[in-house]
């Protein structure tokens, strides 16, 4: 946008009646081009001096615009920042134990959270049995963006072998590189209800091993296995899970009432209720969305 | 403990700079990218492991997977991507 502005203003000094739009315009159709492309357009000489005058008036107007965006953002950044420099010297100081945050809420998960979710990770706890449909919210979110990218960039061709990284070096430790990846990715999603981490962490880490297996191995050698198709499958049927078995525990008022898993467990992966089924169908989507998403975006408009 | 936690401000801080106000956009990705890295560090320092973990992973793994791909597609990666036919 600027660029055409300083190219315009550099053409109008001889061509003075035309105006800025018609310029880009112009330019736009035949863009980058050498300017005698533009040069053709010289069609009547009528009202020349009037559309000069104005085309005058309207760069000074222009002009003057850009000076007081100058003094405008200036001045709008300086009152953000002494704003946000008042705030934060009013926030109570960190880890003091009198701070508002530290409300019967936060005592009730911490003292109560192992008992009644049985998750030793609190965090795991809190995002899945307490806040459990906030996270249902997220996934839904996440294959919404899924489905709209894969409407948009999926086109019906066949596919292209996506060029293999010519350093031999790269590829053979991407190689080595995958399975440590993705078995960290696992991990964290098994163990998310007893040590940090969980669906998200975990899922995107695994989505992280599968972009790196798309990049070292070769589109062709993957897409055999995961088709789109197949990915938005698995994304539904991890969502319908999620659903079904919250929906449940939802009805039966977070009791399970009739299928008691057990629970409150520390160290036990086949403890804590339904957190670790959640937290697989979790990490599930988080990998097929940001693997789809690579992907797609990945194929080249040739 | 507060002597590393300073040093990564001060590194935190000259990243987000850099980030901002570099003209090569290969440059500010990777320095946005190392800005996560220390973020995850100040996470684990700050005694919240699970954010560290996402950060990590979000921060300096898919946000600038997706922004190298961008840089890419508006052919950006002069004499690094040099496997165009």
């Amino acid at each position: 946008m600027l660029e055409d502005y300083e190219a315009y203003l550099k053409y109008v000094a001889d061509h003075p009646k035309v105006s800025f739009e018609d310029f880009r315009k112009k330019r736009e159709k035949k863009p980058r081009q050498a300017p005698s492309v533009v040069e053709e357009y010289d069609e009547s000489e009528e009202d020349a001096a009037m559309e000069a005058e104005w085309n005058e008036g309207h760069i000074h107007r222009m002009k003057m615009w850009q000076r007081s965006y100058a003094v405008l953002s200036v001045l709008v950044s300086a009152v953000v920042l002494v704003f946000f420099f008042q705030v934060s010297i009013q926030l109570p100081p960190f880890g003091d134990p009198t701070n508002p945050d530290l409300n019967e809420v936060t005592e009730r998960y911490i003292e109560k959270g192992l008992e009644e979710t049985g998750a030793t990770n609190i965090v795991a706890g809190l995002i899945l049995d307490y806040r459990a449909f906030d996270t249902f919210g997220e996934s839904t979110v996440l294959f919404a963006a899924t489905m709209s990218v894969i409407l948009l960039l999926r086109r019906p061709r066949p596919v292209k072998d996506s060029p293999i990284p010519r350093d031999r070096i790269l590829q053979m430790v991407g190689l080595v590189m995958i399975p440590a990846v993705m078995m960290f990715g696992i991990y964290v999603v098994l163990n998310g209800h007893l040590s940090p981490g969980g669906g998200f962490s975990g899922g995107t880490v695994m989505g992280c091993g599968l972009i790196l297996a798309y990049m070292v191995m070769g589109r062709s050698r993957l897409e055999h296995y995961l088709t789109p198709n197949r990915l938005t499958g698995v994304t539904v049927a991890c969502l319908c899970t999620y659903g079904v078995l919250k929906g449940y525990s939802f009805i039966t008022g977070a009791n399970h009432i009739g299928w008691e898993v057990p629970k409150g467990k520390p160290g036990a992966i086949f403890s804590s209720g339904f957190i670790l089924p959640l937290n697989i169908c979790v990490g599930i989507i988080v990998a097929c969305t940001m693997y789809t998403f690579f992907s797609l975006f990945s194929e080249r408009e040739d | 403990m507060i002597a590393l936690e300073l040093v990564l401000l001060v590194f935190l801080f000259f990243c987000a700079l850099t980030a901002i106000l570099t003209k090569h956009l290969v440059a500010a990705v990777i320095t946005f990218m190392s800005y996560s890295s220390v973020m995850a560090i100040l996470w684990l320092l700050l005694e919240s492991p699970d954010l560290a973990i996402t950060e990590a992973a979000v921060g300096a793994g898919v946000t600038t997977l997706l922004f190298f791909l961008a840089l890419r597609r508006i052919n950006a990666l002069k004499g690094v991507d040099e496997d165009d036919d």
